[in-house]
């Protein structure tokens, strides 16, 4: 089996550590190197989208799944698919798209495999009425510590370990297959309602209003105002486009798989091209670009969705050093605990230009999946020497408001803060420890976090 | 596990009651409480420097650690990794020893270079080893900006200190495709009980400053650094000196 030494990160390109990379394996090689594996562990690995450590594991052997791409079953009736869990989304969408099914649940890259988006439990822009990705899973075929492939549903046998495994991070085992149900749409267009904000207070006041009457909704809001401009934001909320919705001109193809990417960023960008006032310069002309108000236009993936898959490998453009994430929810009634933060974030010395402000719906059956009802606030930084006490005095924030942090994007978390967050931790322990008793699955999240 | 910002969550010191490797302990620990293996000859100050990190918040515990046995040394590192990964281990002991003697002493001779130089390359293999079968860590070699280029006034001292400098560098070469991070630390005269009742040198630091750059150093993943970083300037310039004229200065 090829095997190499690699030096990994992950999107966020922090904290390198060296892993065994075992490439290209089957089925049977992967339960064979499952069964032998030394104390250090394995851990699978997608494309590494995760921001933080979740797909690392130093010193041990980390699983490239990409490989194993396959889409194997397609009922264009019902919408259920199974596939390999390295199918990327950006695959499964071209492939589908013709056949007028979308995926229901969609990040902000499609740069994400399937297993990934099962083990981050990853949610999108449709999070208040439509649920985070395992909400749609109707199967999962896992590989566990034992080297046995066992076949998980929602609420079928094995409901436990499915649960367990929707969030997991990859420490149940190493998801093989999935059975997912897909949406049927009319189009790969989106129409689209933009508003601008005030203020804080009038974003919150207008995402309460009405925001269960769009599929989709996202707050894009600028990070570098203080005062009373603070928290002014650009709204764009929607639906999957119907056909009738169309111009003429898109009407003759209207499931195009319209995505363009136009260039890619060289490796070249020093640390700290993104300072304070670059990244001020940002934000104003982001808010001021976007129309005060205009309902009703039509937009295609790219301008919807991913705005970020415009500019492959953009994560170069913060330097060396590389940036975080940082993703919490807190519950409705923790309004106070969102304007605090922002303070901080825009006051303190971190600059952020990916600020996204959403309402999150219910949560669903797994114990470490991140999302809940309430607010969910996400900002990308650069990593400087004065970052890590800011955001130690915002989890501690999140923390006192019963909120948590978003596994697949924190990088930094401590032990300790992160049981306060997850009271549900115990139950998931057990299901792990059944499942796993030796402890193969680690990465270098599992160590940070004492999991 | 080193985090994003550069936390560690634990770190080995070997040399447990030398000042600036302390200093280096609670710069972090100021930030986030971590454990600690404090590496040193058993006395009452190291257990006082356990007792004051416990005060913090740290998980301590103290290993008998001595440079002058080498054969030791692969044990003592045993036992540092025995509750866990080490992420940051500081190569801190060292001795000054008397200049003039140094030179005409053998036995004087021998201690300098046993413990500045012999101690770190055993204590140094033995942690490669180790740092390799985990895939991530940092090290942190206090070096002196002596060793840069060796004077003659303190020629023995210095000699021990271009040994260990050279030293940690390659390793750190050596140790990167482990994902392992090398930092050396150049110091010039520090405020220690080392050099209690010397006439302060130029540029003199407190060991709280130089463990103010060599955390930074840690979390910027930086191979080199002087501390204070004037020094950089001032070694570039001695470095290009020619002898005849070097070996005039009042230095």
């Amino acid at each position: 089996m090829p095997e190499k030494l690699g030096r990994l990160t992950g999107w966020g390109r922090t904290a390198p550590t060296t892993a065994r990379i075992l490439e290209r394996a089957d089925r049977a090689e992967l339960a064979d190197v499952v069964r032998a594996a030394d104390g250090r562990g394995v851990i699978p690995r997608g494309l590494g989208r995760s921001y933080g450590d979740a797909s690392q594991n130093a010193g041990g052997l980390v699983l490239d799944m990409t490989a194993f791409d396959q889409i194997h079953h397609v009922d264009t009736e019902t919408g259920i698919v199974t596939v390999d869990a390295g199918v990327s989304l950006d695959k499964l969408m071209r492939q589908m798209l013709p056949h007028g099914l979308w995926i229901p649940v969609l990040p902000g890259t499609r740069q994400v495999t399937i297993g990934g988006a099962i083990a981050a439990d990853i949610h999108g822009k449709n999070h208040h009425v439509e649920g985070s990705f395992c909400n749609h899973v109707l199967a999962i075929e896992l590989l566990t510590a034992d080297g046995e492939i066992r076949t998980v549903t929602p609420d079928g046998p094995g409901s436990e370990l499915f649960w367990a495994t929707a969030g997991g991070m990859g420490l149940t085992g190493v998801v093989l297959r999935a059975t997912v149900q897909l949406k049927s749409v009319e189009s790969a267009y989106f129409l689209v309602d933009t508003e601008r904000t005030r203020d804080l207070d009038d974003l919150m006041s207008r995402l309460m209003d009405n925001d269960d009457q769009y599929t989709y909704s996202v707050a894009w809001f600028d990070a570098a105002s203080t005062g009373a401009k603070m928290g002014r934001a650009v709204l764009t909320r929607g639906w999957s486009a119907k056909l009738d919705d169309l111009p003429a001109k898109l009407r003759n193809d209207p499931l195009k798989f319209n995505a363009p990417q136009l260039a890619t960023v060289p490796p070249v960008f020093p640390s700290g091209l993104l300072n304070k006032l670059t990244v001020s310069a940002f934000n104003e002309v982001w808010y001021r670009k976007a129309p005060k108000e205009r309902r009703g236009e039509v937009q295609n993936i790219t301008q919807f969705f991913h705005p970020l898959d415009i500019v492959g490998e953009w994560n170069r453009v913060y330097g060396p050093r590389g940036f975080l994430q940082y993703q919490y929810a807190v519950p409705y009634g923790a309004e106070d605990t969102v304007r605090k933060s922002m303070e901080i974030i825009s006051s303190g010395g971190a600059v952020s230009f990916l600020n996204v402000l959403k309402r999150f719906g219910a949560a669903n059956g797994g114990p470490l999946s991140f999302p809940m009802p309430g607010w969910t606030l996400a900002v990308d930084i650069p990593i400087t020497d004065d970052l890590g006490p800011l955001l130690d005095k915002l989890d501690q924030l999140v923390l006192e408001a019963g909120g948590r942090l978003y596994l697949a994007k924190d990088s930094r978390l401590t032990a300790d803060a992160f049981r306060s967050m997850y009271p549900r931790l115990a139950e998931w322990q057990k299901v792990r420890d059944a499942v796993d008793p030796r402890g193969v699955f680690n990465s270098d999240l599992s160590r940070r976090l004492m999991l | 596990m080193i985090d994003a910002v550069g936390n560690p969550q634990s770190l080995l010191l070997l040399g447990g009651t030398s000042e600036i490797g302390l200093a280096i302990v609670d710069r972090f620990a100021g930030q986030r409480p971590l454990r600690v293996v404090l590496a040193a000859r058993p006395s009452e100050r190291l257990d006082e420097a356990a007792e004051r990190l416990r005060a913090k918040g740290c998980t301590v515990s103290t290993l008998a650690f001595d440079a002058r046995r080498p054969e030791t040394h692969e044990e003592v590192v045993g036992k540092a990794f025995s509750d866990g990964d080490i992420d940051v281990t500081v190569v801190a002991f060292g001795v000054l020893g008397e200049a003039e003697r140094a030179w005409q002493d053998v036995e004087h001779a021998r201690e300098l270079a046993e413990v500045n130089f012999v101690a770190p390359v055993t204590v140094g293999v033995a942690l490669a080893n180790r740092l390799r079968q985990q895939g991530h860590g940092a090290v942190v070699a206090l070096s002196s900006v002596a060793g840069e280029r060796v004077r003659r006034s303190n020629f023995v001292y210095g000699s021990t200190k271009a040994g260990i400098d050279g030293f940690y560098l390659g390793l750190g070469e050596a140790l990167k495709p482990h994902g392992v991070q090398v930092t050396v630390v150049r110091p010039g005269f520090v405020h220690t009980k080392m050099t209690k009742g010397m006439k302060a040198a130029p540029l003199a630091a407190q060991p709280e400053q130089v463990a103010e750059i060599a955390v930074t150093a840690v979390r910027r993943r930086q191979d080199l650094v002087w501390a204070p970083g004037a020094w950089r300037f001032v070694m570039s310039v001695l470095r290009h000196i020619p002898r005849a004229i070097f070996r005039k200065l009042p230095i």
